[in-house]
């Protein structure tokens, strides 16, 4: 899989609500069905479908505008809780490539950088409002833009968002992290060897 | 190196001591003393492998099945889901293809990960552990830096035995004074989280301190350190001391003769030093600490149990006003209702949080000589065989089995649900576990966090109850 990304005009998404937990982006049940079979139906699972695989029309994925959205923009800790990567692939095999809230899970955030899909903080006013322009114009598009670190809103404001410069770096060039880590292998094996000699076991 | 020379927190000592490199930007990269893999790992696994990678340092990995295992047999073919199966047979696989320890489903050693690392002696101060668990968090109670990775980290670490991370904040919670007879490191703990809030404590690592906290017993340091997450924090951890050490002491993974001597030398240089500065200082008093329990779906929703559930029209904040209706709406709650005329179906008494044997014996304590109302349905599953063996030993299963309780084996369970011990549509369940999320115990299940006396309590009364209140009770 991919895991690069330089930048995405799409549809955003408003998931209002703070603390929303990585259960309710992928319920328990569907951690053990395997990658290979696409998590795309899993995302959201309970809050979008009713017991009988129906659609829950309130449900704003469920809503004709935003069926092709792929920003997903949340409330402070946003995907909080449970470590689970598999809330990272729900939404990036439904199409999803980038997030923005106030403030995220922090292995969340992190698991997004492994899989291709950029976490974006944003001041808290700023993001109320990109979700009140999202949810007053259902469908409207977001943009960003890696390279200059902008997200561009609906109504044409520009803002600018910080990244590491070693997560850019992998983002941009599709570069996992292992690669990487493993041209390090001399600088571990060193450490490894000053390690031992202190008796730090 | 400049950090080398003020004075270091807990936290500065063991980041500094595991840096491989560090890059301009920040990002760090650390060394794992120990990693603990659990049956979620196949994913790990697999990608290992697609890259012809091997395990970089087998003897720093241990691993245990917990998530997908069955709690009414030890036997790995009554697994009916074949997904669940064959999660249980890869890590048994993995492990012994890459000469990676396991403690697997025959072996008593078996259990919930994050109550194995310490009770092998794993879990030691100043080390440095990952796993692929949000509660990880847990083993930082015995002072380690101990934080939970995602399922790429896993194999990251796996092939290299390194993590990246970049430092986060630092915030110490120094709780105060002298905690009321039966208030648990899972009051204090909820207490934390109802102050600071879930996202309180996000982007930062916490060390709990003050009289209230070294006065915890490590069972009660493990529960308050494994619910960090659930305040955001990346990590929780205590300094270690004697009680630290007592612990550990002749456990099979510590060291021991003069290499134990030289250790506990080490360890007593970890705690912060006078004038370390915190980025973040919380402060509660102990003595207002009361038995807490949770009425909504964040665990930040926790009032003491003898209080009323809050009115959201009180909240000035329309976010949290609208959180707080639709939470009392899925648990099916009232405000103004006293938390002890709530009743319940369901009471689990286990998982990482709370499946001790200090919690089992609290429970049992309760539970003696009485009887599980009628209409619910109790459970105790011990949080790793040992811990179910020894309280065979002592009895904890005849008094709970006599009072009407189910005495279960070792595994996650009904905290999460992954292996199907899931609560019922609309159920409402006493649970001694760490998230009260919507659907957590099962897709429609209304859960209550509290302690596992307070659970104990619940279910001999079929209500919300304190168990201070019980006749006889201690």
């Amino acid at each position: 899989m991919s895991t690069q990304f330089t930048g995405i005009d799409a549809v955003g998404l408003p998931v209002p609500g703070q603390n929303v937990d990585t259960d309710q982006i992928i319920p328990a049940r569907y951690l053990s069905r395997p990658r290979e079979l696409g998590l795309a139906e899993c995302l959201f699972h309970d809050l979008r479908f009713n017991t009988d695989g129906s659609e829950k029309p309130d449900f704003v994925l469920n809503q004709l505008p935003f069926r092709d959205a792929r920003v997903v923009v949340g409330e402070h800790n946003f995907a909080c809780g449970s470590s689970r990567e598999n809330a990272v692939w729900a939404f990036h095999d439904y199409g999803f490539r980038v997030a923005i809230a106030p403030s995220f899970g922090d292995i969340f955030r992190n698991n997004c950088f492994q899989n291709g899909m950029l976490p974006i903080i944003l001041p808290r006013e700023t993001v109320d409002d990109l979700l009140a322009q999202l949810q007053a114009h259902p469908g409207v598009h977001v943009q960003v833009d890696l390279p200059s670190q902008t997200v561009t809103f609906p109504d044409g404001s520009q803002h600018e968002f910080e990244i590491d410069a070693f997560r850019k770096h992998c983002l941009l060039n599709g570069v996992d992290e292992i690669s990487f880590t493993l041209e390090q292998s001399a600088q571990i094996a060193a450490f490894e060897n000053r390690y031992g000699r202190e008796n730090m076991e | 190196m400049l950090d080398d020379t003020g004075p270091r927190t807990l936290f500065d000592k063991i980041w500094d001591r595991h840096k491989v490199l560090e890059r301009p930007d920040g990002q760090t990269l650390l060394y794992v003393d120990c990693h603990l893999v659990h049956d979620g790992s196949a994913p790990a696994f697999q990608r290992l492998a697609e890259r012809n990678l091997a395990v970089r340092v087998p003897r720093r990995t241990f691993a245990t099945p917990d998530h997908y295992v069955p709690t009414s047999s030890r036997d790995i073919t009554t697994i009916d889901n074949p997904e669940h199966r064959f999660l249980v047979e890869q890590l048994a696989e993995n492990t012994a293809r890459e000469g990676v320890t396991m403690f697997g489903l025959g072996d008593p050693r078996q259990g919930i990960v994050h109550i194995v690392g310490p009770e092998e002696g794993l879990s030691q101060p100043g080390i440095l552990l990952v796993c692929g668990d949000s509660h990880t968090s847990t083993h930082g109670a015995l002072g380690a830096l101990a934080f939970g990775i995602g399922s790429s980290e896993v194999t990251h670490v796996l092939a290299t035995q390194t993590v990246w991370q970049r430092k986060p904040k630092s915030m110490r919670i120094t709780v105060e004074g002298d905690l009321a007879p039966g208030v648990t490191g899972k009051d204090v703990i909820l207490a934390i989280i109802a102050t600071i809030t879930a996202a309180g404590a996000t982007g930062h690592v916490i060390e709990y301190a003050g009289s209230a906290i070294r006065g915890l017993s490590m069972e009660g340091r493990l529960t308050l350190c494994n619910m960090s997450i659930e305040a955001g924090g990346r990590a929780g951890m205590v300094a270690p001391d004697e009680t630290t050490f007592d612990y550990l002491k002749g456990r099979p993974y510590a060291p021991s003769g003069q290499a134990w001597e030289q250790a506990v030398q080490r360890w007593r240089r970890l705690p912060t030093d006078p004038g370390a500065v915190f980025d973040t200082e919380v402060t509660l008093d102990a003595a207002a600490i009361e038995p807490m329990v949770t009425w909504g779906t964040s665990p930040q929703n926790a009032i003491p149990i003898s209080a009323a559930i809050p009115d959201p029209a009180n909240e000035p904040d329309l976010d949290r006003r609208q959180g707080m209706e639709k939470a009392l709406a899925y648990m099916g709650l009232q405000p103004g209702t006293q938390m002890t005329d709530v009743t319940v179906d369901r009471v689990f008494i286990g998982s990482c949080t709370n499946g001790r044997i200090e919690d089992l014996r609290a429970a049992a304590a309760v539970a003696r000589g009485r009887h599980v109302a009628p209409g619910v349905v109790a459970w105790v599953v011990p949080g790793s065989g040992l811990i179910k063996r020894q309280a065979e030993a002592e009895g904890l299963d005849r008094i709970l089995v006599d009072a009407g309780f189910e005495w279960r084996q070792a595994g996650c369970s009904m905290c999460l649900g992954t292996n199907g011990d899931i609560v019922a549509p609309g159920q409402r369940c006493a649970s001694t576990s760490n998230r009260n999320f919507q659907g957590r115990q099962g897709p429609g299940a209304r859960t209550h966090l509290m302690s596992p006396a307070m659970a104990a309590a619940t279910a001999v009364t079929g209500r919300l109850a304190d168990f201070r209140t019980l006749a006889g009770a201690a």
